[in-house]
């Protein structure tokens, strides 16, 4: 018997089902159709080793808004967030930058380096606050319709004008440079030292296919600052249990409030009639009906793959074919037999528990970019390493670790053979740069599991494996994402919404999409 | 000046923040480190190890220990099986709160109790007529908490002798490390899955290094009272001279409690029919509390708008705050919260405090005082269920 829904959401990611929970919230009946076995999409926890779990995709929260955190009440459903503290810069010649949550002690070590720069970065950091405080607003908000004449899209425009005209001439015209000036280039000018405009300088480039020295990475700087602004939100955390605990949390949470969540339900197709969505078709050819869908996939598969061709208008079928995604960042995950020791700070410590940061020089990582930019990956890559079994000593047998490395650049398309061939000697290439730093690494590796961006499509569906399902760049945010005139989750179709983070405000953890598109999909229903 | 406590070598080589406080006349870290962070994440994440000697022990033996016991507490502890444990306040004749804390039956004929101040005197004058001797141990036994999801995984490793997956919630049993006994109650102040230990004081520092030894794998760490503070809010657990002032040392009449006006009205067992203030108390029962103990939550979009008049972000993470604010129903005033803290695994603002007893039915809407810039204001807040975090391992 065809059970009726009031919406089907398609894909079990972390957006997907906060958006199936706010839906159900409000009274929807809702299901969650997943194409994998597992919940959670990039979201996810996997046992690939035999005792050690790897958050296989993405590895630490940014900004998971804290809305949906306490209107979930997602701690309840087994969501812990435990604070990342530290940023440990190794450098080649044994020497270091460390930054935690001591102001003192940050000041302290990057005065080692330059005493001027040890004064700036509290500089640094209040003007940051300002800059990210004008933009945090943007977050939670539908983007509006710059060419609606409604006027209550006209007014939404004059409020978000005298915001940033609000914030005086000085910050306005340092929001201005940071929407187009490189990090590097912003970076320099505030600082001299070489490993903390590197380190500060990789935020702008992740998930993106620009290097640090590209105009428009200096904007993504912000996200680093967005969660301290939200005053007792952290910037950084980690999800005990890896990151596919937040996706059973808030799968754990959407299901209390009544939703209903399949996996191993492959969506083919969304069904349509007379410029209408009606439900879907899974790819084993079972009908499933609803009043509305709503695609958490990506902007190709939302518009390209799930709907026939006629339904779109041209220029949002020519928008979404010319969307980037450009997948540039690989993962590989390590099982470790023993604690990594590091030249630079030797035996245990709280470095170990923070970020480590393969960021030696704003050249290292702009020469890592050139390899990509010719279609290879890095030889000598930027890497973001976490031990997540220190910061969770569950997340590994006692006494063993797992490590988490996010890798940049891997460029999706290579020019030179297929990644299936290049596969091995990619993860060759990262684990060789951390052993300059680990010395011990290859003699306590027990097992790795190398992520390409080939990979990350083939597992979760990402474009070309690109992690933020679209490059977070100037041109694709706000109202640009993902085609101008289709910001606001809603699509030409009647009843089918978009609510991943191909929608604003994109990619990371933050599920702001799926409670934005919700609260867009209430109000067209007049809930 | 307060003392070293029996673990105080271990202490302070490891009290790198050198930030101590005066627990009992007793040198306690309040944390460790730079942040108490860690310290607070380890008791809900792995385990957090926290020196609990300055705790008040008495020893009640002989004949007719189970009819003092019974005289002190509230709680019928007829009920009270060999190495079971009952946690219970103790009022004086008029059903004032003097104290509150752990009853342990050891044997048929012994008892320990747990105080959060000395109580020696007392236990002596209710003593009167009965054959049976109290002991203050305080000094002799030297105590850990060990609390967090980890702890059992880690005292496991650490203890030998002691079956530990069938040690039931308030229940208590005995081990040894390095040939030294211990005893182990399954109790708390951290509304987590967690232990006490509890040693002879020159036995201290080696229960400390094994337990420390055998935690390392799983995260266990060494931890102060600031990071205690925020657990045992969100565990909605009281503190005295905090949330409640002793009738032993209260000024004022109005400044006394019954447990029914401290929430702790569960733990009054009247069908009991000796214990002292058991009058007074039956009357309270009969006639309704003037005051009720309640939770608050705080409304956070109201405390966000509130800061953002001030151009600000809610400043409200940090340290449990113990500072009293009034708690208002429209304009009047009808109790305080005397406990305050952001719970950072929650993301919630939360408050205990004490309400005219209309007030304290749950759901209930009051407006808590906050200083915003230096500007009294008031939030909404709500009434809601104690512990604020409660999860299933802590009787698992």
């Amino acid at each position: 018997m065809a059970e009726r829904y009031d919406a089907i959401i398609i894909g079990g990611g972390h957006n997907g089902l906060v958006n199936a929970a706010y839906l159900a919230r409000a009274g929807l009946k809702v299901l969650v159709l997943e194409r994998r076995h597992v919940l959670g999409g990039a979201t996810v926890t996997e046992e690939i080793y035999p005792g050690f779990k790897y958050s296989v995709l993405s590895y630490v929260v940014s900004i998971l808004r804290p809305e949906i955190i306490q209107e979930l009440d997602l701690p309840r459903h087994g969501l812990t967030i435990l604070p990342l503290l530290s940023t440990l810069t190794p450098l080649p010649n044994g020497d270091y930058l460390y930054r935690d949550d001591d102001p003192h002690r940050t000041r302290r070590d990057i005065a080692r380096h330059s005493p001027r720069d040890a004064d700036t970065y509290s500089e640094y950091s209040r003007e940051m606050y300002f800059m990210a405080k004008a933009v945090k607003s943007l977050l939670g908000m539908v983007p509006p319709d710059l060419g609606s004449l409604h006027p209550g899209e006209l007014r939404r425009l004059q409020q978000l004008a005298s915001q940033f005209l609000g914030m005086g001439e000085r910050r306005l015209y340092t929001l201005v440079k940071l929407m187009t000036m490189s990090s590097a280039e912003f970076l320099d000018e505030w600082f001299e030292c070489d490993p903390l405009k590197a380190t500060m300088s990789a935020s702008g480039i992740i998930g993106t296919f620009l290097g640090p020295r590209s105009p428009g990475t200096a904007y993504v700087l912000l996200h680093h600052y967005m969660g301290e602004i939200d005053g007792v939100f952290r910037a950084w955390g980690f999800a005990k249990g890896g990151t596919g605990s937040i996706a059973e949390a808030i799968a754990s949470a959407a299901r209390a409030l009544g939703v209903q969540i399949r996996a191993e339900a492959p969506v083919a197709r969304v069904l349509t009639r007379s410029g209408k969505a009606e439900g879907v078709v899974l790819e084993g050819g079972e009908e499933i009906r609803a009043r509305l869908v709503v695609s958490s996939l990506d902007p190709r598969r939302t518009f390209l793959d799930l709907l026939p061709g006629e339904a779109l208008p041209d220029d949002l079928r020519r928008g979404v074919e010319r969307y980037r995604f450009r997948g540039s960042s690989g993962k590989v995950n390590l099982a470790l037999d023993a604690a990594p020791d590091l030249t630079c700070m030797p035996g245990d410590g709280p470095h170990l528990r923070g970020a480590i940061s393969i960021s030696p020089s704003v050249d290292y990582i702009e020469r890592a970019y050139d390899d990509a930019k010719y279609g290879a990956f890095s030889h000598r890559p930027y890497i973001d390493v976490i031990i997540p079994s220190m910061i969770d000593p569950g997340m590994a047998p006692p006494g063993k670790h797992v490590m988490s490395c996010f890798v940049q650049y891997a460029s999706y398309q290579l020019r030179q053979g297929t990644w299936d061939e290049q596969r091995e000697a990619f993860g060759d290439a990262v684990v060789d740069t951390l052993s300059e730093y680990i010395p011990n690494l290859k003699r306590i590796l027990l097992h790795r599991q190398v992520v390409t961006p080939l990979d990350t499509e083939r597992m979760t569906g990402l474009t070309q494996g690109n992690i933020f399902q679209g490059e977070l760049s100037l041109s694709q945010l706000f109202f640009l994402r993902p085609v101008p005139g289709y910001a606001q989750y809603r699509t030409p179709l009647r009843g089918y919404y978009q609510c991943g983070s191909g929608t604003h405000p994109g990619g990371g953890i933050t599920g702001a999409p799926g409670r934005n598109a919700a609260m867009q999909i209430l109000k067209d229903l007049r809930r | 000046m307060p003392i070293p406590s029996p673990f105080h070598p271990r202490l302070a080589e490891l009290c790198r923040s050198q930030e101590w406080r005066n627990w009992a006349g007793y040198l306690s870290p309040a944390t460790y480190q730079h942040s108490y962070d860690p310290e607070y994440f380890a008791l809900r994440n792995s385990a957090g190890l926290i020196d609990v000697s300055p705790l008040f022990k008495y020893d009640v033996l002989g004949p007719d220990a189970a009819r003092l016991v019974n005289r002190i507490a509230t709680r019928d502890l007829r009920r009270l099986s060999v190495g079971q444990i009952f946690y219970s306040p103790w009022c004086d004749d008029d059903g004032k709160v003097i104290d509150d804390g752990t009853f342990w039956r050891l044997e048929p004929q012994r008892f320990r109790i747990t105080a959060a101040d000395p109580n020696l005197h007392w236990f002596q004058d209710c003593s009167r007529g009965l054959e049976v001797e109290v002991q203050d141990v305080s000094r002799a036994v030297a105590a850990l908490a060990l609390q967090g999801p980890n702890s059992r995984e880690i005292l496991n490793r650490a203890i030998a002798g002691a079956d530990l997956d069938s040690l039931a919630y308030y229940h208590l049993t005995a081990g040894a490390v390095g040939g030294a006994p211990v005893t182990i109650t399954r109790t708390g102040y951290t509304g987590d899955l967690g232990y006490e230990l509890w040693v002879d004081a020159a036995g201290g520092p080696a229960l400390w290094d094994a337990l420390m030894k055998a935690g390392e794998p799983f995260g266990l760490t060494p931890t102060g009272l600031a990071a205690l503070d925020i657990a045992r809010i969100e565990a909605g657990l009281l503190l005295i001279e905090v949330d409640y002032i002793s009738s032993a040392k209260a000024l004022t009449e109005a400044r006394k409690s019954s447990p029914y006006e401290i929430g702790l009205g569960w733990a009054v067992d009247l069908e009991e029919p000796s214990f002292v203030g058991r009058r007074a108390l039956a009357l309270e029962h009969a006639r309704g509390s003037a005051w009720g103990f309640v939770g608050l939550q705080v409304g956070w979009s109201e405390l966000e708008s509130l800061f953002a008049k001030a151009d600000l972000p809610p400043q409200v993470a940090g340290r449990a705050a113990r500072d009293p604010v009034p708690i208002f129903h429209h304009d009047r005033q009808v109790g305080q919260a005397t406990s305050r803290a952001f719970s950072p695994l929650l993301k919630k603002y939360v408050a205990l405090g004490t309400v005219e007893r209309s007030y304290a039915r749950l759901g209930t809407r009051v407006d808590l005082e906050i200083t915003v810039e230096f500007a009294r204001q008031r939030v909404p807040a709500t009434v809601v269920r104690r512990p604020f975090f409660d999860p299933p391992r802590k009787r698992s």
